[in-house]
């Protein structure tokens, strides 16, 4: 098992593709056999075997043997992982701080000009 | 230029701090926090409606006000211990789902020239558990929001 980051890192990083991306989401409805995953594309079976073989490095995916079938399995703790290396905390704040951004980019938002008290 | 928040959550303390930079004057930056119509445009996580029903960013003055979604309507109050114009505040801070476990909460607002601010922040809470929690409930918010956009991700690949 890869320490966090690495786990972190070579997720993010199998997830950047949009066929890999395909793949996770054919595997949310069910494990499904690579025939059944390559069906859709229009790649060759080796490519779409070796998309599978990046998702399965990353822990994202794994394959059992069932008979002659090896299904493809979505690894649901794996896509979890990552989601909680968004760090809750830090987005409400960031997100609330950029909308402070937003509203002081627009124009007049400094105080209208007050009457000062004379010194 | 990066604008990042910076937090520090040190373990075994109470406490939060946090420094941000705005590219606005620290008058600006002030005003968004005493004006309640501006308040109301950025205060809380995504996706809240605010209602003010007091806001009074004076010392010795106070606030409260409710932020409503979709899981419910959250209530928040406190009173301004201190405001110094363009400088300083000084606050408590209460949910309404946690009472009397009020936390303090410091701010300064530092003018770094060339229009720009920086905001430095230290919220002191009762316990290191109670900032603990605090600090996973948004765990869980964000976590919540991160599989939105997985979701999202996924169904558009």
């Amino acid at each position: 098992m890869p320490d966090t980051s690495t786990a972190v890192d070579l997720g993010f990083a199998a997830l950047a593709d949009p066929v890999r991306r395909a793949i996770i989401a054919h595997l949310s409805r069910g494990p499904a056999t690579v025939n059944e995953i390559a069906e859709p594309f229009e790649i060759s079976l080796q490519a779409v075997s070796k998309h599978i073989q990046v998702l399965e490095h990353a822990g994202l995916v794994t394959r059992t043997r069932q008979a002659q079938r090896r299904p493809v399995h979505l690894n649901p703790e794996a896509l979890e992982a990552l989601t909680a290396w968004i760090d809750g905390y830090r987005l409400i704040h960031e997100q609330q701080f950029r909308r402070l951004d937003a509203l002081l980019a627009t124009a007049d938002t400094t105080r209208p000009a007050a009457p000062r008290t004379p010194k | 230029m990066s604008n990042g928040l910076h937090l520090d959550i040190p373990a075994g303390v109470p406490w939060i701090d946090f420094t941000r930079e705005f590219d606005a004057p620290v008058a600006a930056v002030f005003e968004a926090h005493r004006d309640p119509e501006k308040v109301k445009l950025w205060l809380g996580p995504n996706g809240m409606q605010m209602e003010i029903a007091q806001w009074d960013f004076t010392t010795g003055g106070g606030y409260s006000y409710t932020h409503t979604s979709d899981y419910g309507t959250f209530g928040f109050r406190g009173v301004f211990h201190s405001i110094r114009e363009n400088e300083f505040a000084l606050q408590t801070f209460e949910f309404d789902g946690a009472p009397d476990e009020v936390a303090l909460e410091f701010m300064w607002f530092e003018d770094l020239g060339d229009g720009r601010t920086r905001l430095r922040g230290r919220s002191i809470g009762r316990t290191v558990e109670g900032r603990d929690a605090m600090v996973e409930s948004g765990m869980e918010h964000g976590m919540a929001e991160g599989y939105e956009r997985l979701e999202a991700l996924v169904a558009h690949a």
